[in-house]
């Protein structure tokens, strides 16, 4: 690979791993404030699988920089603007409704996303990819059953289900949107084309609500920004929760 | 929060094939497929099964402690249902 080549794939990689970093930790924040004690393991474990992917696509960009950064540099010492997570993921967690629905709209767009990257060109992706994969239908798994459950369950389930759907499909636009950057690794073979996923993404998503009694909101607006570093208020917070342990001990170990 | 439609269900696992499941715990649930996920996240995460059985723990009828002398009791006077107690003749050597 020459430089160029690298430091695109250097930053396509590190896009993933932020979507992944982000989701990860607004997990862990449902440690010990779980519904109850099987939901709060099974969630946290969802957690770990997603920080864990966040690790295998941050080692794989410290591999290709050329300045010897390592994943905790790239995780622990970039600032907001640096970021470069889809917006969805960094959105507070909400009550549990929300935290479910921000789930099932991105493990169904992972079920279709991770197949598509286990045949890119760049082999390191393509094995995380296939890893993810199995962790992916699992999650899904998951949270289609709560969808259902809490969307065709009691008055209360129904309208908070709701209201969470109407809150972060605005959010879901940025999913299949491609700049310049990934037009070109996609004609290159390395990144996936987003863009052919959404009929597919909105057929499943529309089929699961339908079921739980759910409406699918009407397509009036729309956030985005995250691919750019422009993000919503909320990452800042969530970074300062997250780094300021290693930026106030540089280079401890536990 | 352990809500009122939860059930209490116990978990048997299988950690290889030819081996019987065997008891590990027991999880809150609503359902027994939802039960058979929280098996999963709480007691396989370290790849320790191939198969997970769950079941209702009120399904379960279970002996008593009360129960035990007439149910092991009676055992104890009648060796003869124990290997132990024949004496094989030497010519049988190791069985």
């Amino acid at each position: 690979m020459n430089e160029t080549a690298k430091q695109t794939t250097l930053d396509y990689t590190l896009r993933l791993a932020d979507d992944s970093l982000v989701l990860g930790h607004r997990l862990t924040e449902w440690t010990s404030n779980g519904p109850f004690l099987e939901e709060d393991i099974a969630l946290s474990n969802v957690a770990l699988d997603y920080i864990g992917r966040a690790r295998m696509y941050y080692a794989y960009a410290a591999e290709l920089s050329a300045d010897g950064k390592t994943e905790d540099d790239f995780a622990y010492l970039r600032d907001e603007r640096a970021f470069r997570n889809l917006l969805i993921n960094e959105l507070p967690r909400g009550d549990f409704a929300y935290s479910m629905v921000r789930q099932l709209f991105i493990d169904v767009f992972n079920s279709m996303y991770l197949p598509k990257l286990m045949q890119s060109n760049d082999k390191t992706l393509a094995a995380i990819a296939a890893k993810g994969i199995k962790e992916t239908q699992y999650h899904l798994r998951r949270s289609r059953d709560w969808t259902l459950r809490l969307g065709d369950g009691t008055d209360e389930s129904h309208r908070r289900m709701q209201k969470a759907i109407d809150s972060l499909w605005g959010y879901t636009h940025e999913l299949f949107e491609l700049d310049e950057l990934e037009q070109q690794l996609v004609v290159q073979g390395i990144a996936v084309d987003s863009t052919k996923l959404k009929a597919g993404w909105l057929t499943h998503v529309e089929g699961i609500l339908a079921e739980a009694t759910l409406k699918r909101p009407e397509d009036d607006w729309a956030v985005r920004g995250g691919r750019s570093g422009y993000h919503t208020e909320n990452l800042g917070h969530l970074l300062t929760q997250m780094q300021f342990i290693h930026r106030s001990h540089p280079g401890c170990k536990w | 929060m352990i809500n009122d439609s939860m059930v209490l269900f116990e978990v048997f696992i299988r950690s290889r094939r030819g081996l019987d499941h065997k008891h590990v715990g027991s999880v809150h649930a609503e359902d027994s497929e939802q039960a058979l996920e929280y098996a999963r996240d709480c007691y396989t995460r370290r790849s320790e099964g191939v198969s997970i059985w769950v079941m209702r723990s009120e399904d379960i009828t279970a002996s008593q402690e009360d129960d035990s002398e007439s149910f092991y009791d009676p055992s104890d006077d009648k060796p003869y249902r124990h290997a132990t107690y024949y004496k094989l003749p030497d010519a049988v050597n190791n069985m």
